[in-house]
């Protein structure tokens, strides 16, 4: 595979030598999203709940952290943790590292997508609840949570695909996703343009991928909108 | 103080510098190529919209730092060696230009359709329709966001420590290497950017709320 652009000869060779790698890089990427969804929806979602009928106190933490969160980069926050555990003489691999700061960043997200949802839910549905003698945790777990889901998982979709490319700096404090392979291919080829828009496509593929599958889950899991026919 | 000398605070606020500096590229640049975007996703053109539409899809589905490395070894290729501040600056203009030219699409076609139609019952043309009737609604529109997005800016400027640029990010991680105290140096990266970035979304919250009342 050989181009001339400016006198420069393009040379993909390296996607033989490194096929392996590649793959290794790929599967930790997804790995690390995956594993980071389940967690951070459910501590999303509780700050939601709790920022919304929580005591005053809860109220308040929750907002701090979610502004905190909100109003500061990724790469600091991993930073804080990796190197602040370090410190601690708390021993945690890169991989459980960037899971806890992705679970706890995108938590911060989660929780305002999620109160979005909660307070887009027309009174009548709290009512029918109280009137059927739901208790508050019934109401919140059967009429209210699948409803604000429901309603606001396109934004959900979107920000777990950002969270998957956001992964891509995880390489930064030695964990070994599809971000430092390229670094590393780069620095054993000296090919870093080629390497990196091939690392282009394939982060553009996985992002159309992910985006793919959760909007297939959501066909699966909301029967009601799937009758209806109203699109996502 | 906390630990650290004046001299290593200071260090850490100069990183902070450029990364202001840096905002403020990427914002202009993004203003600069995001209006065209903006203009051709909203536009009638079906090859227009075609194109443009790619353009924000390829950006929005790649890593930012991906891109950065990409801007940063295809400059290099061309045979030329510019400072990483180009770089990012080229990148943080490709990013912010997608994200806004989406943004600002939105508020365009949210102007109601007769509007449109009112401008032609004036028999105003296209372009004076667009440019009195619809941009001035649309642009009352698009302050929130836009503001709101300026804070994803500021974050994701931090992401040109991949390609070795002298911003807050980088800055603490050398003061962090050389006293290793990360919890100091870190809460006051993120104190910094947290004043930059607070503010900001406190205003685009007033103004989305100011928007939604009139």
């Amino acid at each position: 595979m050989r181009g001339c652009a400016l006198s420069y000869e393009f040379d993909f060779s390296f996607l033989n030598d490194y096929m392996p790698e590649l793959w290794h890089g790929i599967w930790l990427t997804l790995g690390m999203t995956i594993v980071s969804i389940v967690p951070g929806f459910a501590l999303g979602t509780s700050c939601a709940i709790g920022r919304l009928y929580g005591p005053p106190w809860v109220q308040r933490i929750v907002t701090i952290y979610v502004e905190g969160i909100r109003n500061t980069p990724l790469i600091i926050q991993v930073f804080w943790l990796f190197f602040g555990l370090a410190v601690l003489q708390v021993r945690v691999g890169p991989f459980p590292a960037a899971v806890i700061a992705l679970v706890i960043n995108v938590g911060a997200y989660t929780a305002e997508i999620m109160r979005a949802g909660f307070l887009s839910i027309p009174k009548g549905q709290l009512e029918a609840a109280a009137c059927l003698a739901l208790k508050p945790s019934q109401s919140l777990w059967s009429v209210q949570i699948p409803q604000a889901v429901e309603r606001v998982y396109p934004a959900l979709v979107s920000q777990f695909v950002l969270m998957m490319l956001a992964t891509s700096i995880m390489s930064q404090i030695s964990a070994e996703e599809l971000t430092g392979v390229a670094y590393m291919i780069q620095s054993f080829t000296f090919r870093g343009f080629e390497v990196y828009l091939v690392i282009a496509v394939i982060y553009f593929v996985m992002a159309c991928l992910l985006r793919l599958t959760l909007l297939g889950v959501a066909q699966v899991s909301f029967p009601r909108r799937r009758r209806l026919g109203t699109p996502l | 103080m906390f630990g650290l000398t004046i001299e290593q605070i200071a260090f850490i606020f100069r990183g902070a510098g450029w990364t202001i500096v840096l905002s403020l590229l990427g914002f202009v640049g993004g203003t600069l190529l995001g209006l065209p975007v903006a203009l051709a996703r909203a536009s009638r053109r079906r090859s227009l919209k075609i194109v443009s539409g790619l353009f924000v899809q390829l950006v929005q589905g790649i890593p930012l730092p991906v891109i950065m490395f990409v801007v940063y070894f295809g400059i290099s290729i061309g045979g030329y060696d510019v400072p990483a501040l180009v770089a990012a600056g080229i990148a943080m203009t490709l990013y912010s230009s997608a994200y806004l030219g989406e943004i600002w699409r939105g508020c365009i076609q949210a102007v109601p359709k007769t509007q449109w139609e009112a401008g032609e019952c004036l028999a105003l043309t296209n372009t004076q329709r667009f440019v009195f009737v619809i941009l001035p609604q649309a642009l009352r529109m698009a302050v929130p966001p836009t503001v709101g997005f300026l804070v994803q800016i500021v974050k994701n400027t931090s992401y040109a420590v991949v390609i070795g640029f002298f911003d807050l990010t980088y800055s603490a991680k050398v003061i962090n290497n050389s006293t290793f105290m990360p919890f100091t140096v870190f809460t006051i990266a993120a104190l910094i950017y947290f004043a930059i970035c607070f503010p900001m979304s406190v205003m685009a919250r007033r103004f989305e709320r100011r928007l939604n009342r009139t």
